[in-house]
């Protein structure tokens, strides 16, 4: 089976002048959850958005089992954006059905039951709801796909630590050993537990790529320090 | 509710030591099926490979054991559990003597405290 994500020598550069991605190459299997780690600027969302097609790679290339991204990748790709895209005018529920018709790995019934653990009402409109919920809306919808890679641009980042951890829960519920989630956040220490791996990124190339016990092993300290450490300011 | 895990050692290790003393605790008896990989990992809120990491190691010493279809139990080999909790016994002690001596008490010391505060409690 092919590795579900390929960075080959992959960059990307912005006007010209600075690399955002220098060479990067990584290699994620299925079956695992991985945080992508960095300081502000260090290319986590521009390696999230050439996995997912929205940029186009300077030099490399980037495979999604094997594909270049495409029609074809975003069948089996769910991705968080960092930024909510969602129509405000629309209510949950056409959301949900306009996200059934989309995607055919959509499964309608696990974005009902996350809305109502989450108390979330599906005749509402969007433009309603707070910031946080939106966030959560999003998050379902995305989470209630059988993707084969999970590409999430800070999940956790806008919610109150209760849905939080409901979150965390959600992501270790529909885990499965064909798929991979990657996860960039800022919010290490609330992760940390149930992540198989980490990937620090530092402007633009690859810091370290080891797994969490691996480090704790080596090092002696949580990856939360370790990364307070390595990009000390 | 999650597991209370630390920063600094390896969570499979503290996930094995976690199991250890539910099973010392009885929260599980001898010969009882543990729930599976998936449900400790959502209890504990860790990473399912890592939880299947902590019960292979638990497997290779003995403690529990797999039956190739229908999940893993725990021993039932009663003198293992015995030493087990043998062996977390004098783990204990052994961390509370040595916070004592960086109280500055020696252990004859302690002892005697030990038996104070066991005569004052009674």
């Amino acid at each position: 089976m092919k590795p579900i994500l390929e960075c080959r020598e992959l960059s990307k550069k912005y006007n010209n002048i600075s690399y955002a991605l220098n060479s990067l190459n990584l290699t994620l299997e299925r079956g695992q959850i991985v945080g992508l780690l960095g300081p502000n600027g260090s290319g986590k969302t521009t390696l999230i958005k050439l996995i997912n097609g929205l940029l186009i790679p300077t030099g490399g290339e980037v495979l999604i089992d094997g594909m270049a991204p495409g029609v074809k990748t975003k069948k089996i790709v769910s991705y968080l954006p960092e930024r909510t895209y969602l129509d405000e005018s629309m209510k949950v529920k056409d959301i949900i059905s306009y996200f059934a018709d989309f995607y055919d790995d959509f499964v309608t019934e696990r974005a009902y039951q996350m809305l109502r653990d989450l108390e979330i009402r599906a005749e509402v409109r969007l433009r309603t709801l707070s910031k946080g919920t939106k966030e959560k809306l999003q998050l379902i919808l995305v989470m209630s796909r059988d993707a084969s890679l999970y590409v999430l641009d800070e999940p956790i980042g806008g919610v109150d630590p209760a849905a939080r951890d409901y979150i965390l829960r959600t992501i270790l519920t529909n885990y499965n050993e064909d798929a991979a989630i990657l996860l960039s956040t800022h919010l290490i220490h609330d992760i940390e537990n149930i992540l198989d791996r980490v990937v620090f990124i530092r402007q633009g190339q690859l810091a370290l790529n080891a797994t969490v016990d691996e480090i704790r092993m080596e090092q002696g300290k949580s990856i939360d320090s370790l990364f307070r450490e390595v990009f000390r300011c | 509710m999650s597991w209370e895990l630390d920063n600094d050692r390896p969570i499979y290790l503290q996930l094995m030591d976690r199991i250890r003393q539910d099973i010392i605790a009885s929260l599980y008896r001898p010969g009882e099926k543990l729930p599976s990989v998936r449900e400790l990992a959502l209890i504990a809120s860790v990473n399912p490979n890592t939880m299947q990491k902590a019960l292979s190691e638990l497997e290779r010493e003995g403690l529990v054991y797999s039956q190739r279809t229908s999940g893993r139990f725990i021993t039932e080999d009663e003198k293992m559990l015995k030493q087990l909790k043998d062996e977390l016994a004098f783990e204990q002690i052994r961390k509370f003597f040595e916070q004592m001596k960086q109280l500055g008490f020696q252990e004859e010391e302690t002892l005697s405290l030990i038996q104070k505060t066991l005569k004052r409690e009674a």
